[in-house]
């Protein structure tokens, strides 16, 4: 199998963890991996971007026109990346802070959730790329969320081990809001 | 017996990693994006390694200290990206012009100028045409992943002290920056030549001289004649490539580096859809692998450079090729928003049937 997933947000969201933290599961599950990151030259509020990869044989093209999946944290990824997603693949949308006028996704499968809002609800909105990650494993099936939760020791440095049962919170929460949202 | 070890990390960090494996003892920089981590992970890693590792004042500096450290007979590196390898280019075509072996790496920006951080390939003339002035060449060896980052810059030390003369891992920001498992093979095992040219300070015994001047009558192009025979045994042994779905295809695309992987996924993308297309994708720019070129278009005339440039390699594929096969270039230039998708490269293919 083949998985791809394109993650879109501004520098500060989290969006190069998150893709960290999906290829180290990744690896837990024996996979291949390529995490391909793009970013501004800004340390905060710049576009942030990542691609992960995940393949049983060769990982291919680090690069990806049209993903199978892609996660949407802000107002601008959305304008530009959104339907860019391929015919029968799955939009992920941060609906906090995204409008989703103008945008059509026909042929693809939308799920709209507040995900700054779900964070906030846990104490901390910085968990948004944690809620995200949740979503995406529950929304593609590509990995199990006992494999994200296993590689939060790896994808965080060890002085933020003392946050992993809150992220572990936002993970199942954002998994939570998918089965909700394709229930409605 | 359990599977080895894998490590996820970047491009860049392998790169690192791999100079300590290969033994480097001196690693001379100065920081630019796109390859800080590499000077990042030596400064911190490489003194524990009992080697030493300097920031230098400049990129001119670095390159010099290289040049040094190797004439005493030292594994010694650089790195840098497009700015600072130009400025690097006079102590490259020195140490040429001195038989001196050292590695450097090569992450490619876009340019000229300061031009940007994003991945470029268009330094490709610079680095295989010999970037300082004087007529020389180096070994230059082109990654696509991970793991061939790590490979190949513990062969670039080895192929540098065999054929005593520079070698470059030119790579992108695309390797540098991303980040994929990779196995920390141990250095394989290599007969190397003694460094018995190498200066020593005093200490008696034979006089050993390394310089770059050549003044009497006949010495220079007696060097020149001499180096040029060191190239042609270069191509003739060390030539490398990959060779991908090639037996049966119709139309062959050619592409190195991180190009190479995005049209690897087009070629997938076309067999699925029926059509055969292979990929040539050479690992060693100089020498540049003439030898498959001309195999392969002895029967397969169709032909696609791919390049993130408006066409620098598709020179060699030109070259390369049998006179009566037909090379078709397809690039975008370097800069962010430039890197082509496997789709688009898709497209590409689909116009040749």
């Amino acid at each position: 199998m083949r998985y791809d997933v394109f993650f879109a947000g501004y520098g500060g969201q989290g969006v190069l963890l998150a893709g960290n933290l999906l290829s180290y599961a990744a690896i837990h599950e024996g996979k291949n991996v390529s995490f391909f990151p793009a970013y501004g030259v800004e340390k905060r509020g710049g576009a942030a971007m990542c691609t992960v990869v995940i393949a049983d044989g060769d990982t291919g093209s680090p690069v990806v026109g049209h993903p199978s999946v892609s996660v949407i944290l802000n107002q601008l990824s959305w304008d530009k990346y959104a339907d860019k997603v391929k015919e029968g693949g799955i939009c992920l949308v941060n609906s906090s802070l995204v409008n989703l006028e103008g945008v059509s996704l026909d042929g693809r499968e939308l799920l709209a959730m507040p995900m700054n809002q779900i964070a906030i609800d846990l104490g901390d909105v910085r968990m948004v790329n944690m809620v995200a990650c949740g979503a995406y494993a529950a929304a593609s099936g590509a990995l199990p969320l006992d494999s994200l939760k296993e590689a939060l020791k790896d994808a965080l440095p060890e002085r933020n081990h003392k946050l992993i049962p809150a992220n572990i919170q936002a993970i199942e929460a954002g998994a939570a809001a998918v089965f909700s949202a394709r229930k409605a | 017996m359990s599977a080895p070890q894998k490590k996820f990390v970047k491009g860049n960090e392998a790169v690192a990693m791999a100079a300590i494996e290969a033994g480097v003892q001196c690693y001379f920089g100065y920081p630019i994006t796109p390859q800080s981590d590499i000077p990042e992970y030596l400064s911190r890693e490489l003194p524990k390694a009992g080697g030493t590792f300097i920031q230098v004042e400049s990129e001119i500096g670095a390159i010099n200290m290289v040049l040094g450290a190797s004439a005493c007979g030292v594994r010694a590196m650089t790195s840098s990206s497009g700015p600072g390898i130009s400025l690097k280019q006079e102590g490259i075509s020195y140490m040429a012009g001195s038989e001196l072996p050292g590695v450097i790496v090569d992450i490619m920006r876009a340019g000229p100028g300061l031009g940007g951080i994003d991945a470029s390939q268009a330094d490709y003339h610079q680095a295989t045409k010999g970037g300082g002035h004087g007529g020389y060449r180096i070994i230059v060896l082109a990654p696509n992943s991970g793991q061939e980052m790590y490979d190949l810059t513990m062969l670039a030390f080895d192929l540098s002290d065999q054929y005593r003369m520079p070698a470059m891992l030119l790579a992108d920001s695309v390797l540098g920056q991303m980040k994929e498992s990779i196995v920390a093979n141990p250095r394989p095992k290599a007969e190397l030549p003694a460094k018995d040219w190498a200066v020593r300070g005093t200490g008696g015994g034979a006089q050993h001289v390394v310089k770059s001047l050549y003044l009497g009558d006949g010495e220079m192009e007696k060097f020149h004649w001499k180096m040029h025979a060191r190239y042609q045994e270069l191509a003739e042994k060390e030539s490398r490539w990959e060779e991908y779905q090639t037996t049966d295809a119709e139309l062959i695309v050619t592409a190195f580096g991180a190009t190479s992987r995005i049209a690897r996924t087009a070629v997938e993308m076309a067999r699925a859809a029926g059509l055969k297309v292979g990929l040539l994708r050479p690992i060693t720019l100089f020498p540049f692998p003439k030898k498959a070129y001309a195999e392969l278009s002895a029967r397969c005339k169709n032909w696609l450079t791919v390049e993130l440039s408006t066409g620098q390699m598709v020179d060699d594929v030109r070259l390369s090729v049998a006179r009566d096969a037909e090379v078709d270039f397809y690039g975008r230039p370097p800069g962010a928003g430039s890197l082509p998708t496997p789709e688009e490269l898709f497209e590409q293919i689909k116009k040749h049937f």
